[in-house]
């Protein structure tokens, strides 16, 4: 890979965003699941292509990280992109486990108990 | 976040955990997830802004300048509804700006060790214990050697008594999961004493 594809790469995904380089919302983490509405609500608006794509992508449920490989586009464009599906009610979010270091033993134990099954 | 969260609109998806996987540079991080994860380790590549790098370290990249960091990752489905991820984290102190992120709400952590170059594990050691992130050392045997007990590794990585090592091979999914299992005990034992009881709760 020479500089001048790696420059390439990484400027045109924030076209996608109309050069916004943060999402709006701090909603998305990398293990945040995310699922398209399905149907879409009343008064949809047009999506841009790559809006339809992860539409697709998350009919059934699936992590930002993941989406982000399936689309090969950085964490930090597919998250604003996912704003924009959000804000439209397109899609609906569930935020990873909240950890807690002091009182969520069952969680662990359930954890411990997926391990030995690996 | 009425209306735009998963429950509320009676949607049901898994709930998402996860554990990273620290360690300098070939240390061994990606060949562990993958040894452990029901998927091919996935990648995804964050473009480097300059926000995030010290002045000091830019002097380090001139040569090769950095402009993307690689994130590799995993999964391993522990029931119907709940999904872990392992995440490997890029290993230098320049990426610290991102770890701060990738350790929100993870259970803790796995400090890979090369023996051969322990330095290069230092970083993330700092950075958990800074943070007082749980983690666990596996040191990673070249070929699956391993030349030195753990107590000398302890002692070579200044590590707090408290700090369990384990010898691994990260090639291997039994070892892997020893180490995991090892961290998630620990985690166990941690919440079990600070709720002053160690039988299971529910």
């Amino acid at each position: 890979m020479n500089g001048g594809d790696t420059a390439g790469r990484l400027v045109r995904p924030f076209t996608l965003t109309g050069g916004r380089t943060r999402p709006d919302r701090g909603d998305f983490t990398l293990i945040t699941m995310v699922i398209a509405v399905d149907p879409p609500p009343d008064g949809s608006t047009r999506l841009q292509p790559e809006h339809g794509r992860i539409l697709r992508l998350c009919a059934e449920p699936i992590v930002v990280a993941e989406l982000a490989t399936r689309l090969d586009l950085p964490v930090s464009v597919v998250s604003i992109m996912l704003c924009d599906l959000l804000q439209a009610g397109r899609i609906v979010v569930q935020p990873p486990r909240p950890v807690s270091r002091t009182t969520d033993l069952e969680l662990l134990q359930k954890v411990r108990e997926g391990l030995d099954r690996l | 976040m009425t209306g735009s969260d998963a429950t509320a609109q009676g949607v049901t998806a898994p709930d998402t955990v996860k554990i990273l996987i620290a360690g300098g540079f070939g240390v061994g991080k990606t060949t562990m997830v993958g040894s452990v994860s029901e998927i091919v380790p996935l990648r995804t590549e964050e473009p480097l802004t300059m926000a995030g790098l010290g002045v000091d370290d830019l002097n380090g990249i001139e040569e090769k300048r950095a402009t993307t960091v690689a994130l590799d990752f995993g999964r391993i489905t522990i029931s119907q509804d709940l999904v872990l991820y392992l995440f490997g984290t890029p290993g230098q102190q320049r990426f610290w700006f991102m770890w701060n992120d990738l350790a929100i709400g993870a259970l803790g952590a796995v400090v890979l060790v090369d023996v051969r170059r322990p330095e290069s594990s230092f970083a993330a050691i700092d950075f958990f214990e800074r943070r007082r992130i749980p983690f666990v050392i596996g040191v990673n045997g070249f070929h699956g050697l391993h030349p030195y007990a753990p107590e000398e590794i302890r002692e070579a990585l200044a590590l707090p008594d408290g700090a369990q090592v384990l010898l691994c091979d990260a090639r291997e999914r039994g070892s892997c999961r020893e180490v995991l299992t090892a961290l998630i005990d620990q985690l166990i034992a941690t919440t079990a004493r600070a709720n002053g009881h160690p039988a299971r709760t529910s």
